[in-house]
């Protein structure tokens, strides 16, 4: 069965109604009630709000307006999965447990999933839907922090990766979730599922990419829950085609004194939106957000990131460094609330951007609310050109303009990739940071 | 006592500043300095903060954004400031910097090897193999008593002061310059660092090759003693002796060459 969904215009969405009553009764659990609810309730949630303009605060230099005009097409059921070669996705060495989604949907011939420890699930969302769906009922109603789009995601969500850790358990290899889009007007909404009870640790790589140039939607969604003294490492990759939109909502929910460390790269995708926000339900929570976007053309990317301390002796630090190029436009929100119960929260938040040409451009707006007064908040925010001394100590050591300029950006870019902490993952960034430079032939053996 | 312009005049001179005038943000610097140095000679250019020591060594290095205004500089014949800095540098012209500058993530040992193959290049010579650079490398680390683990670690960071200047003249001498300007070289040392780098340009002292050492204190001197010392003060080369005056000036200061100066201007206008 095909279903076109037309995305709506802003001011009747009614065609997404029409389309989820066409193909509510074959989402995988349709039979299940709280989720039919769920699924019922999100869809009008977003025909009454429709998809957001600018002249909404967080959407004011993001226009998603052309999203709304190409008809897109849920991924089918009885389609035959399109062959895929996903070699040139994976990374060499990791030996991480590869789940791979095509088109939205699981792949089990693609995913290579070895042994996994007592304590250790690790399956696809739609496979969890069919046989115990109550597992994903509290990650599925969860919805703070979410904006219109996960309500969309909510609505049409078909699958994705699940991943439970139970207390105690360590996950010895990283998991990459793979999610490849092969065709065009195909609209994914991948819905991931992570959840650390107490003391577990685990990292997960999400990965976004196009296999070929197609013109495609994601919209995904990542649920975490990190449970007390619980780790989550979160890498997500976001190397969609060029042509394709990609959004993407990462909520975190953190216990007492659990840790979540996110690394957000950012290169592919003609337009791309990342929401990055953990809450702080208890008290001596850690949160490092790393972020890298680097585009050019006329890409456009934007990242906003929440931390909420809700609770006291919290501490965060948030790095988002971006290179922009040619007329593409950056934009960066970073968001630390600080609740009047947080004393002795110790909060950091800073953007640094690169811009390359003289008609990138970047908006950035690092916001502090501060309720508590026993606190350590600051934040920064800088938009600049290459140093010129810089420039100058190189071309005085005989190397040419366009490979000393090259050497910059990628020093001021690896910043954030050696915060990545899986040497493998680490050596394949690094390599495809250096190809996306000018003089790459010559920047190989850089590091 | 040897002056500028009894220098040795076989051969062609290394370097031949004439009449240099060198703004920098619209802010006269340079007013009609004058310099010639030949081959095999160091120099000591020395002078109270301020009087333009620096701004000298980064233009005959090519830094853009100071601007010539008048005067000309020949090197080995050739006008130097019709070339970009790559150029100098592959010309021969190295510019030891006064704070060589951090580089995260780009290793040391690649922008040696990056900045050897260009000049290797450039005078059409095979490049270097990753084999072949480390053992030229690690002789001239010797050289150096510098720890190989530099080699590695990203281009400056974290390096020590005196590192920093270490791997500075490392770099010389694994470029070969022809003339090498060393700014401030002697700046942030303690007293061992200073007597190792002092012993690698020493090292690197030959018939062939000039250099030019820019300095506040006499301190450098005691280990690299110069053929010349130049007095710079308000953008011009004010006075000029051999080793003896950076002996002068460190224990009157800078105060009395100015007044001489004053008195000496006030004689030429009668």
């Amino acid at each position: 069965m095909m279903a076109a969904v037309a995305l709506a215009s802003q001011t009747a969405p009614d065609p997404v109604a029409a389309d989820f009553t066409r193909i509510a009764s074959a989402l995988p659990g349709a039979n299940v009630a709280w989720l039919a609810k769920l699924r019922r309730q999100a869809l009008e949630r977003f025909v009454e709000r429709g998809l957001p303009t600018t002249r909404e605060e967080a959407w004011k230099y993001t226009n998603i307006s052309a999203l709304a005009k190409r008809p897109y097409t849920l991924g089918t059921k009885s389609d035959v999965t399109p062959v895929v070669d996903v070699a040139p996705f994976t990374f060499a060495d990791l030996g991480a447990h590869l789940v791979v989604f095509v088109d939205g949907r699981f792949s089990p011939a693609l995913s290579r999933i070895g042994a996994l420890q007592a304590g250790c699930t690790l399956a696809s969302v739609a496979d969890v839907l069919a046989r115990e769906p109550e597992r994903l009922e509290a990650a599925f109603a969860t919805r703070t922090g979410h904006t219109i789009f996960s309500d969309l995601n909510a609505a049409f969500a078909r699958d994705g990766l699940y991943l439970h850790l139970a207390a105690g358990v360590t996950l010895g290899e990283p998991v990459h979730a793979l999610f490849v889009t092969t065709r065009d007007d195909v609209v994914a909404h991948p819905r991931n599922v992570i959840v650390a009870e107490a003391g577990a640790r685990a990292f997960v790589i999400e990965h976004h990419v196009s296999a070929g140039a197609a013109s495609y939607f994601t919209n995904a969604v990542t649920q975490i829950d990190i449970g007390t003294k619980a780790s989550i490492g979160h890498c997500k990759l976001q190397q969609e085609g060029a042509r394709a939109f990609h959004i993407a909502g990462v909520h975190i929910a953190q216990r007492r004194s659990s840790r979540f460390e996110s690394q957000s790269i950012a290169l592919g995708a003609a337009l791309s939106r990342a929401d990055i926000a953990t809450a702080f339900d208890d008290e001596g929570c850690e949160a490092s957000l790393a972020g890298l976007y680097l585009v050019g053309g006329r890409q456009h990317v934007d990242h906003h990131t929440l931390v909420d301390h809700a609770k006291p002796n919290g501490t965060s630090r948030a790095l988002y460094k971006g290179v922009l190029d040619d007329g593409a436009r950056g934009v960066f929100n970073g968001k630390i609330i600080v609740r009047p119960d947080a004393q002795k929260t110790d909060a950091h938040l800073a953007n640094h951007n690169l811009l390359l040409s003289k008609s990138a451009e970047i908006d950035t707006k690092p916001e502090l609310t501060i309720d508590a007064d026993d606190v350590k908040c600051s934040h920064g925010a800088t938009v600049g050109q290459l140093d010129e001394t810089a420039l100058f100590y190189l071309r005085s050591r005989a190397i040419d303009p366009a490979t000393a300029r090259a050497l910059l950006t990628y020093a001021f870019a690896h910043d954030v990739v050696e915060r990545v902490p899986l040497a493998p993952l680490r050596t394949a960034l690094e390599r495809t940071l250096l190809a996306r430079l000018p003089q790459a032939e010559r920047l190989r053996d850089i590091a | 006592m040897p002056s500028n312009d009894k220098q040795r005049t076989s051969g062609e001179p290394m370097l031949v500043v004439r009449d240099l005038a060198v703004k920098v943000d619209d802010k006269q610097i340079l007013r009609g300095l004058d310099l010639t140095v030949n081959p095999g000679e160091v120099h000591a250019i020395m002078g109270p903060n301020g009087s333009g020591k620096s701004t000298l060594a980064q233009v005959l290095a090519g830094r853009e954004a100071f601007t010539v205004t008048g005067g000309e500089v020949r090197y080995q014949g050739h006008d130097l400031l019709a070339l970009a800095p790559e150029e100098r540098a592959r010309e021969g012209v190295f510019l030891a910097f006064q704070y060589p500058v951090e580089i995260p993530g780009v290793s040391n040992v690649y922008l040696l090897k990056a900045a050897v193959n260009a000049v290797r290049r450039h005078r059409g010579e095979q490049e270097l193999d990753a084999m072949e650079f480390l053992s030229l490398i690690r002789e001239k680390m010797k050289l150096l008593d510098m720890n190989d683990q530099l080699l590695f670690r990203s281009v400056n960071e974290g390096f020590s002061g005196g590192e920093k200047k270490r791997n500075e003249i490392l770099q010389m001498a694994l470029l070969e310059p022809a003339l090498a300007i060393l700014d401030e070289t002697d700046s942030g040392l303690d007293i061992d660092a200073l007597q190792v780098v002092s012993k690698g340009i020493n090292a690197l002292r030959s018939p062939e090759r000039a250099m030019v050492l820019v300095t506040h204190y006499q301190r450098l001197l005691d280990y690299v003693v110069p053929d010349f010392v130049h007095v710079l003060a308000h953008g011009r080369i004010v006075k000029s002796g051999g080793k003896e005056l950076a002996l002068e000036l460190e224990a009157r200061g800078y105060g009395w060459i100015e007044q001489e100066t004053a008195r000496e201007t006030a004689q030429a206008a009668k």
